[in-house]
């Protein structure tokens, strides 16, 4: 279906389409490249912020806690994984842009000629929509990750500390790395959620189709340009091409939970099962 | 203990110390959000939030009636939509699915799973808004309820997984044909887990808004039948927090918080049904 109604963006375009960077509807001229790059941007720094964040929290749920403990607060956790996303982007819009504009008037005397952090403060931009997707995704990170965590068998951690190892040394050097395909294949799950999501990035992200290399400059995502810009285009090559830019969209998401399936699949060992 | 041991102590409790410090920020954004947004939206709330349409722009008042009952119309089809499928799907591959075909099954509402919400939003665009000619309830509840099915799915095979071999056979040695067996023992042993988790599902559609932009699009007045565009909470809140009128991100506030409420109340429930036990034993 989206095939069949891209054909006249595919057409017109052809591959060119995935890495041009003019997006003007006015003359009918579309690339998609500014929305691969912030939707890519965004997803970056969102996995940034949310790994150590939700692999620290698993550990301490997973390790450190007791489970009568652990249980309603991972239970909290998963709370979040509920909340609709544009909640989050009401927060967003009123909470965390604010914020985010004051800290980048107050950076930039001294980062301002670095052009990661050039560029006027707006507050909506790439770091915006990076955070709120890091806090959107945290809580997958948190609950697949315990979960795979509290699957390695006890026995593999009596070892390690029988061997003198301390608690510590044993999450780093046998716990997490025996769950370690377990645990990318959240990271995946979540990269997969961070790429598709729309209405939270949409509302803090700025919206201005353009390639900027700072973390505060306003861009735009392939989700965010469907959701505002779909139901305006009025010319059949304008929607083909945003019809095309929701393919390149589902494309990527799917090859991204593919690898999160496979690599799932790969852990699951049966309880005490020897690994080489 | 020598200096080396006592080193590695210190760097244990400095990495647990973070550890710790990373699930009270992740809670601490859980407080943070339920905490602001009951705050924000109690002071917004008002009796005419629920009865009254939204006011003309510029005059202050109004509430969003007609998007709750947008809601829950879009609700409505989309578990007419999604609840059937869902079901009978999850029946299918916990009772009878064996082989490719149920792989393949399993499979696709998985990937269905995964797919942005904003590309299923283009498919019903392009299935049911384009043949009927406009924007439409209908067309908004059937995206709903696509994204309901595969949650749906899922969870009834799950529950009814649970469900002991020894009822099955008994019912079988009985003389019960298959069918009989499922829907009179097995269906019911697991009723109420089943029902839980179709609530779930419908709580996680519920606050979608990406494929209802443009499908159920929005509507300031009442939206009469099925065929109209209507009005929906999620896509109030969005439209009205990226507006500029102080009045508007009130109103959105408020929306926030009974959509929130909503959303997690039904969670909570489900976690309390399911403690005291998802499938009758025996």
């Amino acid at each position: 279906m989206l095939l069949r109604r891209s054909a006249l963006a595919r057409a017109a375009f052809g591959l060119g389409f995935l890495w041009t960077s003019t997006w003007d509807p006015v003359a009918l001229r579309f690339g998609a490249l500014p929305f691969i790059y912030g939707t890519l941007a965004t997803t970056a720094i969102a996995i940034t912020i949310a790994l150590p964040l939700g692999l620290g929290a698993a550990v301490c749920l997973a390790e450190l806690m007791p489970r009568r403990l652990a249980d309603p607060l991972t239970f909290l956790i998963e709370l979040l994984v509920a909340v609709p996303s544009v909640i989050y982007g009401l927060v967003g819009v009123f909470v965390l842009v604010p914020a985010i504009r004051s800290v980048e008037q107050a950076v930039a005397p001294v980062l301002g000629s670095i052009p990661l952090f050039a560029g006027p403060a707006y507050g909506v931009g790439l770091l915006a929509a990076g955070i709120l997707l890091a806090v959107m995704i945290v809580p997958f990170i948190v609950s697949v990750s315990r979960e795979v965590l509290l699957a390695v068998p006890q026995t593999q951690r009596d070892a390690a500390l029988a061997l003198g190892a301390t608690r510590w040394e044993t999450v780093r050097d046998v716990v997490v790395p025996y769950a370690r395909s377990g645990i990318l294949g959240s990271v995946f799950l979540a990269l997969a959620r961070a790429l598709g999501e729309t209405m939270a990035v949409t509302m803090v992200i700025g919206n201005r189709p353009e390639l900027a290399a700072s973390l505060f400059a306003p861009a735009y995502t392939m989700a965010a340009v469907l959701a505002n810009e779909f139901t305006e285009a009025t010319d059949d090559v304008y929607l083909a091409a945003l019809v095309e830019i929701g393919l390149v969209l589902f494309a990527i998401t799917l090859a991204v939970n593919a690898i999160a399936r496979l690599l799932i699949a790969t852990v699951r060992p049966a309880p005490g099962a020897a690994r080489p | 203990m020598n200096a080396t041991y006592r080193h590695r102590r210190r760097i244990e409790r400095l990495m647990f110390g973070a550890t710790a410090g990373a699930t009270v920020a992740t809670l601490g954004v859980l407080v943070f959000l339920l905490g602001y947004i009951a705050w924000q939206g109690m002071s917004s709330l008002s009796w005419s939030f629920f009865t009254a349409l939204p006011a003309p722009v510029g005059e202050a008042g109004g509430g969003m009636a007609n998007a709750i009952v947008g809601s829950a119309k879009l609700l409505l089809t989309a578990a007419m939509v999604g609840i059937p499928v869902g079901f009978l799907g999850g029946v299918y591959l916990a009772e009878y699915g064996r082989g490719s075909l149920a792989s393949w099954v399993g499979y696709a509402a998985d990937v269905l799973n995964g797919v942005p919400s904003i590309v299923i939003g283009i498919t019903v665009y392009a299935l049911v808004v384009i043949p009927i000619g406009h924007f439409s309830t209908l067309a908004g509840g059937v995206a709903l309820g696509v994204m309901m099915v595969p949650v749906a799915l899922r969870s009834t095979e799950e529950f009814l997984r649970l469900v002991p071999d020894s009822l099955r056979e008994a019912a079988l040695a009985l003389g019960a044909p298959r069918w009989v067996t499922i829907v009179r023992v097995v269906i019911p042993a697991a009723g109420r887990g089943i029902t839980t988790g179709l609530l779930l599902s419908l709580a996680r559609v519920a606050g979608e808004t990406a494929p209802l932009l443009f499908t159920a699009l929005n509507n300031r007045f009442w939206s009469p039948g099925w065929l109209q565009p209507t009005a929906s909470l999620p896509v109030m809140i969005f439209t009205y927090a990226i507006a500029p009128y102080e009045d508007w991100h009130r109103q959105a506030w408020a929306a926030g918080l009974v959509l929130l409420a909503l959303v997690l109340g039904t969670n909570v429930l489900a976690r309390f049904l399911l403690r005291s036990g998802a499938v009758r034993s025996a």
